[in-house]
């Protein structure tokens, strides 16, 4: 890593010239909610202009950039007695700008599934590898706990980080594409003093959190309470949308779908983003259904946010962006399930034998 | 058509409006980049809109509109015992549709309102399954063509037929739309069926439900957050009886 100090007027060039000449996307505001507060989605952006630096958080996260909600396989031609299959693993480069340390540690935890498995995504692969990403820090908002989740600073798995230091932006350059690029701008080595304002802005960002969830040995308590009632009263309120899993950084189920061509001489495989919190996540052919309740499949969905799958050695997947919590209409969020989860657990404490007696 | 020794034959398909605007089957001519093809796919046997050329021996009728006259009855029997596949097409069909609320009136009322001083035969309106074995169900207002593009390739090909049972809230939320829940009105997205890619609320219109119940849906909790946003319960039981496609869940605690 190398560590240069930007002037944000000299940044604002710099974005300029890079968003004026490639296919990018940033924060912009998009609406007002009902109660005045700004709504923010990535969206295309081809100048500083464009971009709200400023902004909160994203309703949706950049996953859909990797992993779109619907996405082409391959498609198939028939032809007389035999067919063809047509794959494209192609992507075109495009620049992410201003994605927050949880959005880019939620990459990290993709590629980690996607990639470091048996079978590595080449769709994924493309489009991460053509991706330049530009982080952009931020205070947390009250209800962020991704501290809880040790996702709020980042080392890897972008090109490009910013921290904003007041006057200028201190700057972690994590590629050589972006190191190249800055050679065209004005930057200068840190100096004791911007060093200094960079561990201040840490320690602010820090210390503002009023959200934290304890998540230790969480992967453990969620074996132990497989059937403890808190998945039915959390799952009486889940209204099966979705909604969690289509805005989450990192929920990566998917469904795949083959179709025919009107014109039936070929066909097409396509993949689309999926929820475990569908009614038929896990219908199998028949009608039968291995996840009926709602109970079931929101625990299934904490099952795989918070203790992991094999793929990506266990690890809790959730970054604490509470994306899902905001996005719920019936008020689901992690902090509040874990919370009700732990406290359950610890409502047997009374119970229990009493400690042997100290010699 | 042939593939890999397979033959596919053409869908003996006929199109019958009743009470309705007609739109759904309109949008049969829709979607010109595939009409072509999806034509090629039709053996049309009756279709006024396509064609003034009709016979009798269809396979599949297609079937637009509720029942609203004793004549609408006979005509409807009459096409169930030539057609193999009855198809409701369109909310009007599959759950009465806008029609439906006609029923909420007397019918002496509704015929001195709308045609004064005349003789006219009405009868409250009935869903298509409420007078013959319906095989199939298609809703929207109108018909998304897509949708109807690929059940008629699964019919031709026999592949199996589904809809989604999703409700729309997943297709919204691919669309980046802010949720319209936020921007303070009731939309009945979380309970609908989804399919119809969210046209209405990526136009920032609240659904009304025109494709009736997605799989399962969760009334108490839906009703629950229309409460604690403290929305108009009044505008709620409004929008669910818009189309009567939730018969059953309406009275829910509203």
């Amino acid at each position: 890593m190398i560590y240069k100090v930007i002037a944000k007027s000299e940044f604002k060039r710099f974005t300029d010239a890079l968003l004026r000449d490639n296919t990018s996307f940033g924060p912009r505001q998009v609406d007002t909610d009902s109660r005045g507060k700004a709504v923010y989605q990535f969206l295309p952006v081809t100048s500083s202009d464009d971009v709200a630096f400023n902004y909160t958080v994203t309703a949706s996260s950049a996953k859909h950039f990797f992993l779109p909600f619907r996405e082409e396989l391959s498609r198939f031609v028939f032809q007389d007695q035999e067919w063809d299959q047509q794959i494209n693993y192609e992507a075109d480069p495009i620049v992410l700008i201003g994605l927050r340390a949880c959005d880019i540690s939620a990459l990290n935890i993709l590629d980690d599934v996607l990639l470091k498995g048996h079978f590595p995504s080449p769709y994924y692969l493309a489009k991460r590898k053509n991706t330049f990403v530009i982080g952009l820090d931020h205070l947390p908002l009250p209800d962020c706990f991704c501290k809880s989740m040790s996702h709020h600073t980042i080392s890897t798995g972008f090109n490009l980080f910013c921290s904003d230091i007041g006057e200028d932006y201190y700057l972690s350059i994590n590629s050589s594409k972006a190191f190249n690029f800055l050679k065209e701008f004005d930057t200068r080595d840190p100096l004791d003093d911007d060093n200094c304002r960079l561990v201040e802005r840490r320690k602010i960002i820090s210390d503002s959190f009023l959200s934290e969830v304890d998540v230790t040995a969480l992967p453990s308590i969620l074996d132990i309470e497989f059937d403890s009632p808190v998945w039915e009263k959390w799952g009486n309120k889940c209204l099966n949308c979705g909604t969690c899993a289509m805005v989450c950084p990192t929920c990566y189920c998917y469904s795949v779908e083959e179709s025919f061509a009107t014109n039936l001489k070929g066909a097409t495989r396509q993949k689309k983003l999926y929820s475990c919190n569908l009614v038929d996540f896990a219908e199998v052919a028949g009608g039968h259904n291995f996840r009926p309740k709602n109970g079931d499949r929101l625990k299934y969905r904490y099952y795989h946010q918070h203790r992991g799958f094999a793929e990506n050695a266990n690890q809790q997947i959730c970054v604490g962006c509470n994306r899902c919590g905001r996005a719920c209409l019936a008020g689901i969020n992690p902090k509040d399930v874990i919370n009700d989860l732990r406290m359950e657990k610890e409502s047997c404490l009374t119970n229990i034998s009493s400690s042997p007696d100290r010699i | 058509m042939k593939h890999r020794g397979f033959t596919f034959e053409k869908l003996k398909i006929a199109s019958f409006d009743f009470t309705c605007c007609e739109g759904c089957q309109l949008q049969l001519a829709n979607r010109e980049s595939t009409l072509i093809d999806f034509l090629e796919l039709l053996d049309i046997k009756n279709f006024r809109e396509l064609s003034s050329e009709q016979f009798d021996d269809y396979d599949i009728a297609l079937i637009e509109g509720s029942i609203s006259r004793q004549d609408e009855v006979e005509r409807l029997q009459a096409i169930r015992r030539q057609a193999k596949t009855l198809v409701a097409f369109g909310s009007c069909a599959c759950f009465g549709g806008v029609n439906s609320l006609k029923n909420k009136f007397s019918l002496k009322e509704l015929v001195a309102e709308v045609y004064p001083g005349m003789k006219v035969e009405t009868m409250p309106v009935k869903k298509i399954s409420d007078v013959v074995k319906v095989d199939l169900s298609i809703p929207g207002c109108p018909v998304n063509k897509e949708e109807v593009e690929r059940i008629m390739v699964n019919l031709a090909t026999g592949s199996l037929v589904t809809l989604p049972k999703h409700p729309v809230c997943f297709e919204c939320k691919a669309q980046l739309n802010t949720c319209l829940f936020e921007l303070g009105e009731i939309c009945l997205g979380p309970i609908t069926r989804g399919g119809c890619n969210a046209v209405c609320t990526t136009g920032k219109t609240p659904c009304l439900g025109c494709r009736g119940p997605s799989e399962e849906i969760n009334m108490p909790a839906f009703v629950e957050l229309v409460k604690a946003r403290e929305l108009s319960l009044d505008d709620l039981q409004e929008k669910i009886a818009f189309y009567n496609a939730f018969e059953g869940f309406s009275n829910h605690e509203a």
